[in-house]
């Protein structure tokens, strides 16, 4: 019987939710496939996540606690993962796909020779092999694919699942870390956090509210900012606000910006050209709030809105508001 | 200081894209094929630091046959020294490692104190051949970085992540990917494109790189696609135009989808 591992990507301890996404997948693909399931927890600050972990079931946690995971860039974990798995035999480990979990799976696949597949959005077992599927081509196209041989490295797209409880029993197995000199050679200087108020993260968040040229400034994303936040929602930008220097680049949607799928986008006076929407089509609801009845973006919203966003916008927020309140 | 950057031709964000029935992979005939958008930003970044440090930029691209044409030579015409294609039937299907494989092999053949890739690609989007290049190459592999600086044989960058961003500091040799906000890039004279087109890419095959063919292509690939289908086109939702009450029905939809 083989093991399947969720990687869990973690801030110090407080577990990313697209973590219990995963080890809700990974429950179900180990029932499916007859394996045993198990958690692997790199860099510091384990206790902090200990709780939930159990709340989502994992059965084995592998602990592989070191300041030195956090302190210098990918090697170091690689290191530590390749040992385990070199040990253990995982055949399915399961990654968050962004950039920290896809730097960790490329460089342990290229290291071990395994398959590696990126932007997963959904999976599921034929016989003992995992079929995944992504989107390509910005959302034109769904294609699945499989990894010929074990282990299987598989990174999985923040909220392509939604997380499920199923409390359980925690086994802890500490991992000895003994990073190489070789292992440090790029070192975090520092992380500086930009993100005002416990905003979430385009790249993670469930709702993300955007904004475009149609807000004609600056300081109006602040009609962006109070929608997502009554709805804890990550503020997303088109490139033409971006590149007038609206908002930054970290914020941008689109094919030279982040790819995202969250459970609900809403576009704010944004016009939906194709590179903006090879980057969010394949949200799963789409909101259109634009004056131009004929604008792009409409052909892709679930509910569109024609309209001024100078008064539907804030008024919307003000709705919202009171409903959350009563 | 020396720099490759790594640069890959894909369709037209805007074309229609065709796949082989039989192997999934991109009938490229059949679409206008550009440089991957991306990579034009980590050729800005080379050719500023060849304007700060002095030294060569090569471009380096693996694609069939003609693959030079849309991406390398566009890099030239901006002002890099001299392109190389790896290009041999062998390759065809190669998956994301494979192509780091590849270019690792093409890279050793090169003296160089910094490669620069593109954070990721628009057709496949894997951002995985920048981190699977530097595990086998040895070599330090800085991904998604926004702002760069190199001093003697260090270099420094700020590398985007979730909600900020991380100050990395490594020696080079080492290896990059860039993502769009870190530099603005310039325009091709027309003096730069009449010069490109005199100067010579160098055409080199599987065997030239000693490529194992057990490692590339569809075979060498440890992925392969089973089934790709157009995206089935959305259904217009409701549309509604706001009449004074319009953020009402919205607040209703919202909440009737339980996002409130
Ligand atoms: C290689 C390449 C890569 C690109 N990558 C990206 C990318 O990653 N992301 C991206 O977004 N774009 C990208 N683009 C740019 C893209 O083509 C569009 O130019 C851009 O998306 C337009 O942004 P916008 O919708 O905000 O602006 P516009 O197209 O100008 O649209 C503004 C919209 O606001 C509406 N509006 C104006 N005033 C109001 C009002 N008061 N109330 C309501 N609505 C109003 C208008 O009707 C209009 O539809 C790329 C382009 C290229 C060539
Ligand atoms: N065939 C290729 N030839 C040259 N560079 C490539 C190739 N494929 C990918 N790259 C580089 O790797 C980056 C990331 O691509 P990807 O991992 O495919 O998303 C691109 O922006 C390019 O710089």
């Amino acid at each position: 019987m083989g093991e399947i591992w969720t990687i869990l990507d973690h801030d110090r301890g407080d577990l990313k939710k697209v973590s219990l996404q995963m080890m809700t997948a990974a429950r179900k693909l180990a029932g499916e496939l007859g394996h045993d399931m198990a958690a692997v927890f790199l860099g510091s600050g384990y206790d902090a996540a200990k709780d939930k972990l159990g709340r989502y079931g994992a059965v084995t946690v592998y602990v592989a606690e070191s300041e030195d995971i956090d302190g210098y860039l990918v090697q170091p974990a690689v290191e530590a993962l390749a040992r385990m798995v070199e040990e253990k035999s995982p055949d399915v480990l399961l990654f968050a796909s962004v950039p920290m979990g896809k730097d960790l799976a490329s460089a342990l696949g290229a290291r071990l020779g395994a398959g590696v597949l990126a932007d997963v959005v959904d999976i599921s077992a034929d016989g003992d092999r995992l079929v995944c599927t992504m989107a390509v081509f910005g959302g034109a196209m769904n294609t699945t694919c499989k990894i010929k041989d074990s282990p299987q490295i598989v990174c999985v797209k923040p909220n392509a699942f939604v997380a499920e409880e199923a409390p359980g029993e925690v086994r802890e197995e500490r991992i000895e870390v003994s990073v190489s000199d070789e292992a440090k050679k790029a070192r975090v200087v520092e992380r500086v956090q930009q993100e005002a108020g416990g905003r979430p993260a385009v790249e993670e968040a469930a709702i993300i509210v955007s904004g475009g040229r149609g807000l004609q400034g600056p300081e109006n994303f602040r009609l962006v900012e109070e929608l997502a936040d009554v709805l804890g929602a990550a503020v997303g930008a088109s490139r033409a606000a971006v590149d007038a220097g609206w908002y930054p680049h970290q914020h941008q949607v689109g094919q030279t910006g982040k790819t995202v799928s969250p459970q609900l986008y809403i576009a704010v006076g944004i016009s939906g050209a194709i590179q903006h929407r090879a980057g969010m089509q394949t949200s799963k609801t789409i909101v259109a709030i634009n004056k131009d009845a004929d604008a792009p973006i409409f052909g892709l919203a679930d509910f569109g809105l024609v309209g001024d966003l100078f008064k539907v916008v804030p008024a919307l927020t003000e709705e919202l508001k009171k409903r959350k309140g009563g | 200081m020396n720099i490759v950057v790594c640069v890959k031709r894909v369709p037209d964000t805007a074309a229609e894209k065709k796949l082989d029935p039989n192997d999934f992979t991109l009938d490229r005939d059949s679409v206008e094929s550009i440089m991957n958008p991306v990579d034009e930003y980590g050729v800005e970044e080379a050719l500023k630091l060849k304007e700060a440090h002095g030294g060569e930029v090569t471009i380096l691209t693996m694609g069939p046959e003609g693959a030079d044409k849309n991406a390398v030579r566009k890099a030239i015409a901006l002002g890099a020294d001299k392109g190389v294609l790896v290009t041999d039937d062998r390759l065809h299907g190669s998956d994301a490692l494979a192509t780091a494989y590849v270019l690792a092999l093409a890279l050793a053949q090169v003296e160089f104190d910094l490669c620069i890739l593109g954070s990721e690609s628009t057709d496949a989007r894997t951002s995985l051949v920048p981190q699977g290049l530097g595990q086998l190459m040895g070599m330090t592999a800085l991904t998604d970085v926004k702002q760069l600086e190199v001093k003697d044989d260090s270099i420094t960058v700020q590398r985007e992540e979730e909600g900020g961003y991380a100050v990395i500091e490594a020696k080079l040799p080492a290896i990059v990917s860039v993502v769009k906000g870190i530099n603005e890039p310039r325009y091709a004279t027309l003096k730069g494109i009449m010069g490109a087109k005199q100067k010579e890419v160098q055409v080199l095959s599987g065997d030239d790189l000693g490529i194992d063919p057990a490692m590339v292509g569809l075979e060498g690939s440890k992925t392969e696609v089973t089934e790709a289908t157009p995206r089935p086109p959305k259904e217009q939702g409701e549309l509604v135009k706001d009449e004074g009450e319009g953020h009402v029905k919205l607040a209703d939809f919202l909440q009737q989808n339980k996002f409130i």
